[in-house]
């Protein structure tokens, strides 16, 4: 019964998310579009399970909220910081500079979140993965210092995200 | 109706700093003068002047009662696809030599846009072009 289920349902998330976005996207709420919603949410994940190998097995969905909000607030900050350095800094004393990350984490979702945060937060675009995955190369807008960069993208995201991902 | 004003403004003020974020970052595109540091400006500023013209849109639906969550789905595949391509323009930038270049991976390591063999790599200008 329980490889029944497995078999069923590979991936409940993906499940309820699909079901959400399908509804969500009717802009109504109405049964059969729930249903309909489910019915997709079932059938996409167990035909795409072939092409989605080694999934992260735990998920933690409290502590991804926790560090949704804190991401959301860091591109409200992120924003307000660009748009000051676009209008007040003159080109010639912007500080741009590369910041290589080691990265502690290694399941290629992880990795993903992580690099799309670092683009969506303050001054700082990933730029590319090194070919064994081991580093991430960021390029920063203005800092004074490569390294507290660095410091905070490992302590503020990665830390966070290697919790989430265990 | 006091609700129904003070939606009306709420939504008139997301628009202003809908737009004004959107206009900043245009002026990003414009100003900045290196191609990496120009990819900064649309990406960070144009996610923040689109999601206060959702947001606008969204509280306006609820203001005159209709109701839409359309907007989230918008925003939500926005911060997915924004990233990759902002990640996509950098790695055509590190894969032309367009770029200042960066710092070798730690270990024996080479970023993977590196990673490509000689013949297929892109020359910059025509000028450069072997005759």
């Amino acid at each position: 019964m329980i490889r029944f289920w497995n078999w069923l349902l590979p991936h409940p998330l993906l499940t309820v998310l699909l079901a959400l976005v399908w509804v969500m996207l009717q802009n109504q709420l109405s049964a059969g579009m729930v249903v309909f919603g489910l019915i997709l949410g079932i059938v996409i994940p167990v035909v795409t399970a072939a092409w989605w190998p080694d999934r992260p097995r735990g998920f933690r969905m409290g502590r991804f909220a926790v560090y949704m909000l804190i991401v959301l607030w860091d591109i409200l900050i992120a924003n307000i910081e660009v748009a000051w350095i676009v209008l007040t800094r003159p080109n010639a004393k912007m500080r741009p500079a590369w910041v290589v990350v080691p990265l502690d984490l290694r399941q290629p979702e992880a990795i993903t979140v992580l690099a799309g945060t670092i683009t969506l937060t303050p001054g700082t675009v990933s730029a590319d993965l090194s070919d064994q995955g081991h580093c991430l190369l960021v390029h920063a807008l203005d800092t004074p210092d490569p390294d507290a960069v660095r410091d905070e993208i490992k302590h503020r995201y990665e830390r966070r995200l290697k919790e989430i991902f265990e | 109706m006091t609700l129904e004003i003070f939606g009306t403004y709420f939504v008139a003020a997301c628009l202003f700093v809908g737009a004004a974020f959107a206009l900043v970052g245009s002026i990003g595109l414009l100003k900045l003068n290196d191609s990496m540091t120009r990819l900064h400006a649309p990406t960070k500023v144009g996610t923040m002047g689109i999601g206060a013209l959702l947001l606008a849109s969204m509280v306006q639906s609820f203001v005159r009662g209709e109701g839409s969550l359309h907007e989230m789905l918008i925003m939500g595949f926005l911060f997915v696809t924004a990233p990759i391509s902002a990640n996509f323009i950098a790695k055509v930038q590190m894969h032309r030599r367009a770029c200042v270049p960066p710092p070798a991976p730690l270990g024996d390591e080479t970023w993977s846009t590196f990673d490509t063999p000689e013949a297929d790599r892109v020359i910059d200008s025509p000028e450069d072009r072997p005759a």
